[in-house]
Parts: C-alpha cells; structure tokens; sequence
C-alpha cells in the first residue's frame, strides 16, 4: 500500500519510529556526558530523520550548518551504520572524534567543520555548484538553524545559488524561533521569513516540523522541480520537542539534564511516541 | 656580488594571470572564483578560454571562501581571488572553519597586498595577511618575488594538495628571476652568496635587497641574499646554514614587523643559532595614501634601509 507521500505503508512507519528511538539515544547520549545542546538536537531530528536517512542517497553530501546540533547527526550516521556503538560511545569525551561541535575529516559524512554559524550554506552551494558542473543529478542537503539566518554569509550563499540556478540545492530551515538568548523575533526579527526567501528567488514550501510524512513529502516534490529554482524548506519546529518541560525553553539550549529530569525525558519519550 | 639585471618590468598579479591561462590549458580540474575583481587580478585570459571553469561570486568574499570549499568535494581545484585584504582578513573564519580545519584543497590568491597599492590608502593596503594565514595549521603562505615567479608559483600551487595562500601584488617591477624556473614550494632561492651577513626577503623586497647587496659590496661588504617565497613551510635549513656562514641576518618584507617573515626566521634563530637579526617591515603601523616609491621610502621598505639595517646587524655580530 503506497500513501501520499509515495513511501510504503512499512516505511513511513519506521520512520515514525526512529522518532521515538532516536530520542531516546539522543537523551542517553547527552545525559551520560552531562552536555547541553538537547534542546537544539531535540528540535531538528525529524527534519534529519527524512533527509539524512531517508532521502540521502550515499554519494550525496549532507552538511549540519548548525554545528551545535551535532549529537543529533551523530546518532543519525549511527542508525544508517556510519558509526559503531563504541564510536558513539565516546561522544564528548577526551580524545573523541565526536565533539560538541563535528569535527572535519574523521567520519565518512562529516566533511567539514561546523558549527561556527553560517558556513553551511556557503559550502552546501560550492557542492551543489560541483555537482551541476558534473551533471551527475546529486542533490545537496544543507539543515540551518532559523537563528543562524542572522548570519550575512546565508544571505550572500542565497543570491549566489539563485543565481546559479542551483535547483539541486535543498535548504532546511529548523525554524524554531528561539536562538542563543532570545526569541528570534526579539533578537533580529525572523530571519526565516518565507517571504525573505521568495523574494531573493527560492522555491519556498513550509511545513510542521516533526510531521515525518509532511517533511518527507516536501523534499520530495522539491526533487522533481528541478526548475532553475534552489528550495528551501521552512520547518516550523520545537525546541526541545518531545520532553515537556525542555518544549519552546530557550535554557534547553545549554542545559545538561539531571538525573530526575533524564528519567522524566525518557518516560515521556517512551509514551508519546510509542516505545 | 652576482649581477641581476632586467629588461622589462611588470605586476606580479600579471604572472599570477598568465600562470592561470597555463592551468586553463593543462589542468582541467582548476577553476576560478573572484569576488567581482577579475580585471584587477589579470584573469581575463584564464576567463576567455574556459568561460565554464570561472565563477563570479559578486562582492562576497566570505561566501566565495565556503563556496570554493565545498566546490572541493568533487575534485575541483579552486582559485579564489579577490584583494590581499578581502581574501584574507575579511574572511579570517571562513577560512579557517571551511579551508583550513577542513584541509579542503583551496587556493586564496590574492593581489594588492602591501604598501605598494598606492594611493588607494590603508583601507585596501593589508599588512597583516601573511601573520593571519602562516598562523593557520595547514596552511602553506607564498609571497613570490617578480612576474615568473609568481607564475611559476601559481602553477606549482595546483600540483600541490591542500591549503595555499599566494599573495602578489600590483605594482610593476623587474622581472630578474628566469622564465624556465622549476618553483619548488618551501625551498628558499639563492639569490646570492655571500658572507658578512644574511639577507632574508620575500615578495618585492627580494629586487631591493639586490640593490642593497650592490651597495653593500661598494663598503667591501659580502652580503648573502635569499629569496624566501615560500612562508610557510620556512626553509629552516637555508636559513640555518646562511646564518651559521654569516652570524647575523637581515629580512625584509612588505609585511607588519610583528608577525611576518621576520619573525618566522627569529624562531628559527631562538631555537637553533643565536645570532643578531634586525627586521626591515612596517612597525605597527598602518599604510597611507601615496605613491608605492614614496610608501615605501616613508615606511623604510628599500634598499636604502636594508642597507643600514644590515650594518647595524653586523655591528651587532662584532660587538
């Protein structure tokens, strides 16, 4: 049986599934470091859920401009075997290849170094860029902080892939409205803004960030409008999505949880999505 | 001291062109990117003959730096280029996130750099960009002397796999080292051999530091000249082998004194050989509007003070 979005009964429902498991790796992982950053990684694991493990092909790049999301891609290239349990296991520690922030060149699938904000676009350009010189049909796929589309450099990596034509570029905006110590609107206003997008020349399709089927259905359709248009998808999203007291906090993007609070994530994780 | 002499002058930004029209023909994996600039960097021809290997990024540099990094990935070889200043300060941590950390095999090639962009004034005159990027690790940092060296330089680069920054300039000057020269990166030129004292000079300093050895030679003073073009990696057995012949030394650089070549070679002598070294570069300054002859003479980058510096660093030595 094939739904709406064109994947298989069986598969939408796994995916909904990695919701849950993900989650709850990701809650182990920061809980046992005692590191911050939940909150940020809580909010975009879907939106990687349906580009980095779902639609990804192997040779494509994927870049996680926001950086401080790392242990989220990192759980990610866990699940589709990139990294062993024992590399997992070494995430924040001394020596690890694993940082708070990714670092270049240890692991297939982390190119480059980010982190420090508003790099990814920039880089996710020049691939795409190689990738129409080769006409080899890859697609880039870059996942940006709506915080980060502060930065200028996003703006200039913009008008050039508008004007490269760069149709092979998908853009992911985690639009959670909260950024280092304000609400975006508070700090520089939306930056995310649909509107700001169409008018530079991006194809814009918004959506609810956690809807796996809408997510998924969205990166699709922008790979079959291969249109001269570079495509960004608007995510509206929660910080710390999943745990109810870290939901739309802006201090759940430093805090390390203790030990009640991490017992109270995973119960509620098991119990909302179904483990 | 061995005769140099020229028959022509041009900008070393020229060579940089014509060693791109040479990688335009031989190396179909270079491509180009400038930040709207390309008459100023002499890329024309490189641009005529391989329209589809240019890329203008318009007046964005920081974004030119993270697009030439991720053109990378699929085995492109990118020549970013723009002014000394914008390639290199402007854009400080975009290379080094994306260039530098990420060991992306990109070339920041820059023209202007220095004192000798003339009447454009401080704002456009970086003096720091060889300290910013020689302090990168990774990074290798070239500064050639005339136009066939950087010719020579900028094709060399492209053999060479990893992060390069190649600095020129544009004000022209003679062309005193040969057309046929093998450009090996990080293996100093001897200019001349001498043994009194030990002339370290890079970029348009290397030409002055001939003219200094003319003089130097008219006091019955036997001056060892060297051409260091490459930065970074320092030939450190060049520089050791002169001074332990020579037991003081001299650099000379269009370049803040902090920072620069001057002090890349004082490491070398703190560490391994001790020996009295004077510095010919701007003293934490920045430049002004004039001509390049005029800057340079206010700010001390010429013979003339190369001259008095390697006195003093002779003095030094026998007292």
């Amino acid at each position: 049986m094939e739904t709406l979005s064109g994947l298989s009964a069986e598969t939408i429902t796994d995916l909904k599934k990695l919701r849950g498991a993900l989650r709850l790796r990701l809650l182990d992982l920061y809980f046992k470091a005692n590191a911050g950053h939940i909150g940020c990684s809580l909010s975009c694991i879907d939106l990687m859920i349906c580009s980095l493990i779902a639609h990804k092909k192997d040779n494509e790049a994927f870049i996680l401009s926001k950086g401080h999301a790392a242990a989220a891609l990192y759980v990610c290239l866990h699940e589709l075997g990139e990294l062993s349990n024992e590399v997992l296991d070494t995430y924040y520690k001394n020596g690890t290849t694993l940082p708070a922030h990714p670092a270049p060149n240890r692991h297939k699938g982390i190119p480059f170094a980010t982190g420090s904000l508003g790099h990814g676009l920039p880089i996710a350009s020049g691939i795409a860029k190689g990738n129409k010189i080769l006409d080899n049909g890859q697609f880039t796929y870059v996942l940006m902080s709506d915080g980060e589309t502060n930065e200028g450099t996003t703006w200039e990596a913009a008008h050039y892939a508008v004007n490269n034509k760069l149709d092979n570029l998908i853009v992911i905006i985690d639009r959670n409205r909260l950024q280092g110590f304000g609400s975006t609107d508070e700090i520089l206003g939306d930056s995310a803004d649909a509107h700001k997008w169409k008018a530079i020349g991006f194809e814009v399709t918004e959506c609810d960030g956690h809807d796996i089927e809408e997510i998924y259905q969205s990166i699709e359709t922008f790979k079959y409008r291969q249109n001269g248009l570079p495509k960004v998808l608007i995510a509206n999203t929660v910080k710390g999505k999943g745990v109810s007291y870290m939901e739309n906090r802006m201090e759940w993007h430093y805090l390390p949880m203790k030990p009640q609070q991490y017992e109270q994530a995973v119960e509620e994780v098991q119990t909302k999505y179904n483990l | 001291m061995k005769k140099y002499t020229f028959t022509e002058k041009k900008d070393t930004r020229s060579g940089f062109g014509a060693g791109m029209q040479v990688l335009g023909q031989t190396n179909p994996n270079v491509v180009a990117l400038c930040a709207d600039l390309v008459g100023s960097l002499k890329l024309e021809a490189f641009i005529k003959e391989n329209p589809e290997r240019f890329f203008q990024t318009g007046i964005a540099e920081a974004n030119m730096i993270g697009i030439a990094a991720g053109l990378t990935i699929g085995g492109k070889i990118p020549f970013a280029t723009t002014f000394a200043n914008f390639g290199t300060g402007r854009v400080y941590d975009q290379i080094r996130q994306s260039v530098a950390y990420s060991n992306k095999n990109v070339k920041i090639a820059c023209s202007h750099a220095g004192l000798t962009l003339g009447e454009d004034g401080a704002t456009h005159q970086i003096l720091e960009d060889l300290g910013l990027m020689k302090m990168l690790p990774g990074m290798t940092v070239i500064n050639p002397c005339d136009y066939n060296q950087t010719k020579a330089a900028t094709i060399a680069v492209a053999d060479h796999v990893g992060p390069v920054y190649l600095r020129f300039g544009r004000p022209v000057v003679p062309i005193f080292t040969p057309a046929d020269q093998e450009f090996v990166i990080g293996k100093a030129w001897m200019v001349n051999e001498g043994t009194d004292v030990s002339i370290f000079a890079t970029g348009h300093l290397v030409w002055e530091s001939i003219l200094a050895g003319e003089i130097l030679a008219e006091k019955g003073i036997n001056a060892e000249i060297i051409n260091i073009h490459t930065i970074k990696p320092l030939d450190e057995e060049a520089v050791l082998a002169s001074v332990r012949k020579t037991g003081c030394a001299v650099s000379a650089e269009e370049h803040q004194i902090a920072g620069g070549l001057g002090d890349s070679i004082a490491q070398v002598l703190i560490r391994k050989h001790l020996a009295p070294l004077e510095y010919v570069g701007v003293n934490d300054s920045f430049g002004e509007s004039g001509t390049p002859a005029q800057l340079m003479e206010k700010y001390g980058l010429n013979a003339a003070n190369i001259v008095e510096k390697a006195l003093k660093a002779i003095a030094r030595k026998n007292s």
